[in-house]
């Protein structure tokens, strides 16, 4: 790291007190409307929490949890690889773009229930037909963002490698997709999140298992105090993942920007 | 090492397939450890001569060519192009086929920039960049260097150190150099010959050759010999001086 290098442009980061304050105020408005409104669809906070303990330790809270991070990630993995790989091509080559635009805008706009339902029909109730929906609906959108990345990328910068003879490696690792980086933790910011979220549906359609499943059962007992307990844990898990994977990284790309 | 010759014959290069021609017919022979300078009015087409010559444009078979094969070639861009991720001495390290941290400590050494070795591009001042331009040109140990206005946007005292920096190491590396510059001083006060350009479409339309070896570089552009150099190219070419300086 840069000695006394200061980078102007890293936004200072929330100090933890503020973070800490404002999740508690959350719970507190929560837990106060709940004891006002004292009705069976609002559970209160401590409510919620005997839930969580109850489904985690009597429940499949962890099972599920862990076999829809399992869908997420491998959802995800695939869906940057490809979404990466057809937004730079179309960034860089006009007439791959010029063939491939209809294609993204086609697929931009296909309900992701649609997706789902025809993967199910068509493939089967099987893992595979699941993942395949997720991934068809997420690559659209990590293209898109990875083509308007590739179309920023200085030429100039290009031409240093070239003059300079750099190897197809050194240029990618060193001059190429660095300029890339930010574009790949907004698509990976909004991949994440788009991603949960379908998951849960393609569970909730066609699986019997991991928390989409979960929230479907917990739906037709009017169990509202477990479905905000999985919720909970839901977003925990996005809070982890971003602490431990999209934060180090967003800090590492912001250095000398 | 040794430096290169290279020998541009009948160069010409169009742009919108053809239809406008930037340069016309240039033919150029740059000797061994030669300083020249290519001096022409902004727009003429002095940049596209030296991306010609670095094969960044492409120029017609057998146009451009070099008295070795495989030859080291640098190249000092108006701008420093660092990358702005990459800390100095990652910068400098990132043109060696090699890594050789001795070797880009000493080039940083050269430059001044010993102490500035791990920060980015962005912690520098302009003088800095080109000074570590300088240091990433050098490190490889170029046989050709190509300059394209290198100094431009530099206050004059800062500009004037970073000519006396890079001409010590042209001396110290004995390296083939073209510079481009619209600055008809820059040009007397560096070069061994000075090449004028037309306005675009570019030909050579003339040449100034310099004893620059017994001259005395003062670091000045107002020094007696420095102005005795203007003088007498004043009066003996003053519609090219006119045709140069008064779009630069």
């Amino acid at each position: 790291m840069a000695n006394g290098a200061v980078n102007p442009h890293t936004m200072p980061m929330a100090p933890l007190y503020i973070k800490l304050g404002v999740f508690t105020l959350l719970m507190a408005l929560w837990q106060g409307l709940a004891m006002l409104l004292e009705v069976p669809d609002l559970p209160s906070v401590t409510q919620t929490l005997q839930a969580l303990y109850y489904h985690t330790h009597e429940g499949d809270l962890i099972n599920n949890v862990l076999i829809t991070l399992g869908r997420v990630l491998i959802s995800f993995t695939l869906a940057m690889l490809i979404g990466s790989i057809f937004g730079i091509a179309m960034g860089s080559k006009a007439w791959f773009n010029n063939i491939s635009d209809s294609l993204l805008i086609i697929l931009l706009n296909i309900p992701a229930l649609v997706v789902i339902i025809l993967s199910y029909i068509w493939i089967g109730l099987v893992e595979a037909a699941a993942i395949l929906a997720v991934v068809i609906n997420k690559v659209p959108t990590v293209a898109v963002m990875l083509r308007e990345g590739a179309r920023t990328t200085d030429t100039k910068l290009a031409d240093v490698a070239k003059v300079y003879q750099l190897s197809w490696y050194r240029f990618m690792r060193a001059v190429y997709l660095p300029q890339l980086y930010p574009f790949f933790l907004a698509a990976a910011r909004n991949g994440l999140s788009l991603i949960w979220k379908i998951v849960l549906v393609v569970e909730l359609l066609g699986r019997s298992d991991g928390v989409g499943f979960a929230l479907y059962s917990m739906f037709q007992f009017f169990d509202i105090a477990g479905i905000l307990a999985y919720t909970m844990v839901f977003i925990a898990v996005v809070f982890v993942i971003e602490l431990v994977c999209f934060k180090p990284f967003d800090l590492r790309i912001q250095r000398g920007r | 090492m040794s430096a290169v010759n290279l020998k541009i014959d009948k160069l010409s290069y169009s742009e919108y397939s053809g239809h406008q021609t930037i340069i016309d017919h240039i033919d150029l022979a740059i000797n061994n450890t030669e300083f020249i300078c290519i001096v022409g009015p902004s727009g003429c087409g002095k940049t596209t001569l030296l991306n010609t010559i670095a094969g960044l444009l492409n120029s017609p078979d057998a146009a451009v060519t070099f008295s070795q094969a495989d030859i080291r070639l640098g190249y000092i861009f108006q701008e420093p192009r660092l990358m702005p991720w990459l800390t100095l001495q990652q910068n400098i390290e990132l043109v060696l086929p090699q890594s050789n941290p001795q070797l880009v400590k000493q080039v940083l050494k050269q430059v001044g920039l010993s102490a500035y070795s791990q920060h980015y591009p962005n912690a520098l001042s302009g003088g800095m960049l080109r000074r570590a331009s300088i240091a990433r040109a050098f490190v490889i140990q170029p046989q050709l260097l190509l300059l394209d206005e290198p100094f431009v946007s530099l206050d004059s005292p800062t500009a004037m150190k970073c000519r006396a920096l890079l001409l010590d190491m042209a001396k110290q590396h004995q390296t083939t150099m073209v510079f481009v510059t619209h600055d008809v001083n820059e040009a007397l006060y560096m070069a061994d010959r000075i090449v004028f350009l037309s306005n675009s479409p570019s030909t050579i339309i003339h040449e100034l050759v310099l004893n620059q070896s017994t001259q005395q570089h003062s670091g000045n552009y107002e020094s007696p010999h420095q102005q005795a150099l203007k003088s007498a190219l004043f009066s003996q070419y003053p519609k090219i001086l006119e045709g140069t300086l008064a779009t630069g």
